[in-house]
């Protein structure tokens, strides 16, 4: 365990890091987000349930670094239609809780949000719980893991093109 | 529009190289397709392997109709409406399980899953009542091809066999890439809503004009090779197989790159237990045949679409609503190839795909372009003056060329003609 001050100060270094992510998502500032993350990042976005198992059954997005590469390449284009012209979006972060820190170790944080998209099709609202294991890579806060689960992931979804 | 056409007008909408916009957003039209394809042709619904035990059940949908595929203690496959045959409640709340029965919560009528009333709270009010006329409601027949469940509403009629007719080969060449000759749904569904007429999804399945230009994007920055197969000096062809289903056989461009696993973007070596199961199964030369070649790429009307490595269902639920069901396809006794095949599907298709967010760009683009008065009419004449027959009497032609969306057309103009 932390102690008190050490543990005011990593949520709060933990908060200000999950509102940056959360402006440069809104703000479609690709690159500076693929650099928020480790070189192992995983970036997951499960379908029907919050516990499916990634590796056997299908996901919204379950990315490795690679392929987080790749999406951001995709959107960079310019060419990426279904964000051509962007959504319009504005995200608010809340409950932002310190779950599990062992000395040393990965910090486990989560969140929820609430994102309001503006597209071509229409308006639509995204609700998720959002899981984090953040990092300290040369001195900066990283992402190694993102886990969104959407609220309605065993539904029927529109298309969900904007970083999430 | 608003008026359904009688049948001698059908051809005022629909003709060999066009079509009317409206047929994508009249309402009264979606109510009249419902009528006479979704409620009355052979609609594919599920696979027997999502139901692989006794009493195994899955929600599945005849267009925005809720249908419980079971399989009941005999081991046979019913799909049966989720419906109470007392006041109408739905019976099913849950996706799938394994259930003997389902008792409907409102005033406890229980039904057995294959669709018999087996009983009712406080009986004697029911005196001398026959429960064989009160049973869940059920799609008229079901018949399965090589593990898919298709269901049609109408007593008679063509048999499922006759109604896939020469697009039943691409089935059976679907389930060679399994090593025991099953294809397997095992992997969960991604459902991607769109706000759009299914038409839309269902013409683009096949369409090999638009990859070059809606999937630019990531054959760029993804060194992909499919970009070329979609090319002007690509010699892959499309073909209409009648009845309303279509391909785009890519097979050409395989055999002329002549190397295994190409077609999936990569080699023999890089899935050695795969290949020697292959081998194993259909010997050297025939298997070396089977993965030149590739699995299909082919819409069987009006909504499974099996595209080389996962498959859709296309679900209408109202004239602008469409659901696209997604997953990856699953070859028994292939576990090697199959976790590439999950880990590339979830990469292209669903609400994120790098692939299917753009093509559902454009059929939501293409929906609401349709509601503008003029021109009126959709141009589907590309490549109407070079059609040719292959050896099998089918139509085929450039890859590019629309002969599947005309082939679409002729067969649903058939259907909605006939009363």
């Amino acid at each position: 365990m932390l102690s008190r001050e050490s543990s005011a100060t990593l949520i709060s270094a933990v908060t200000a890091f999950i509102y940056k992510e959360a402006r440069l998502q809104d703000e479609h500032a690709y690159e500076a987000w693929e650099a928020l993350w480790t070189d192992d990042g995983v970036y997951w976005v499960p379908a029907n349930g919050d516990d499916i198992d990634p590796e056997k059954e299908m996901s919204i997005i379950y990315d490795n670094r690679s392929r987080i590469s790749l999406r951001i390449k995709q959107l960079l284009t310019g060419k990426r239609h279904t964000q051509t012209p962007q959504s319009r979006l504005r995200r608010l972060v809340s409950n932002i809780e310190l779950l599990d820190q062992q000395p040393g170790g990965d910090i486990s944080v989560a969140s929820n949000s609430m994102v309001f998209e503006s597209s071509l099709r229409d308006d639509t609202v995204w609700a998720a719980r959002n899981e984090y294991r953040l990092r300290y890579v040369d001195g900066e806060l990283k992402m190694a893991y993102k886990k969104v689960i959407l609220v309605n992931n065993e539904k029927a979804l529109f298309t969900l093109s904007f970083l999430i | 529009m608003n008026v359904v056409p009688h049948a001698s007008q059908w051809g005022e909408l629909i003709r060999s190289d066009r079509v009317h916009g409206s047929l994508y957003s009249d309402p009264a039209i979606f109510e009249a397709e419902l009528q006479n394809i979704w409620y009355r042709t052979w609609v594919y619904v599920g696979h027997e392997s999502e139901v692989p035990n006794a009493n195994d059940y899955v929600v599945k949908s005849i267009g925005p109709q809720s249908v419980i595929m079971t399989r009941d203690e005999q081991g046979k496959v019913n799909l049966l409406l989720n419906r109470c045959s007392h006041r109408g409640n739905q019976v099913c709340s849950y996706d799938k399980g394994n259930a003997r029965s389902f008792t409907c919560p409102f005033h406890s009528w229980t039904f057995a899953n294959d669709g018999r009333l087996v009983g009712y709270a406080f009986p004697d009010g029911y005196e001398g009542q026959d429960k064989s006329k009160l049973a869940l409601g059920r799609v008229t027949r079901v018949q399965s091809y090589r593990g898919f469940v298709f269901g049609s509403f109408a007593a008679e009629g063509p048999t499922l066999e006759e109604h896939l007719g020469g697009a039943a080969e691409t089935i059976d060449r679907l389930v060679r890439f399994s090593p025991e000759g099953e294809v397997e749904v095992t992997a969960g569904f991604l459902k991607h809503r769109v706000k759009a007429n299914w038409k839309f999804i269902l013409e683009n399945e096949c369409d090999g004009y638009h990859p070059a230009f809606v999937h630019s994007s990531i054959f760029g920055v993804a060194d992909s090779a499919i970009g070329k197969l979609y090319g002007g000096a690509s010699t892959a062809v499309t073909r209409d197989y009648g009845n309303g289903h279509t391909e785009i056989d890519l097979r050409p461009e395989f055999r002329k790159r002549d190397a295994p696993m190409s077609w999936f973007g990569t080699t023999e070596e890089r899935l050695p237990d795969y290949t020697a199961r292959m081998k194993a199964a259909h010997g050297d030369q025939k298997a070396r045949e089977i993965m030149i070649d590739g699995a299909p790429h082919v819409m069987i009307f009006p909504n499974l679409f099996i595209a080389e490595i996962q498959m859709f269902v296309i679900q209408p639920l109202a004239v602008d609503d469409s659901v696209q069901h997604v997953t990856a396809l699953q070859f028994k006794g292939a576990p090697d190839m199959n976790r590439r095949l999950r880990q590339q599907t979830m990469g292209s298709v669903g609400p994120a795909g790098l692939l299917l967010a753009d093509d559902s760009e454009m059929y939501e683009r293409c929906h609401r372009g349709v509601l503008a008065r003029n021109p009126e009419w959709i141009f589907l004449g590309r490549g109407e003056k070079r059609e040719r027959q292959d050896e099998f009497g089918f139509k085929v032609g450039h890859v590019t060329d629309e002969i599947p969306s005309r082939g679409i057309w002729r067969h649903y103009r058939s259907l909605m003609e006939a009363v």
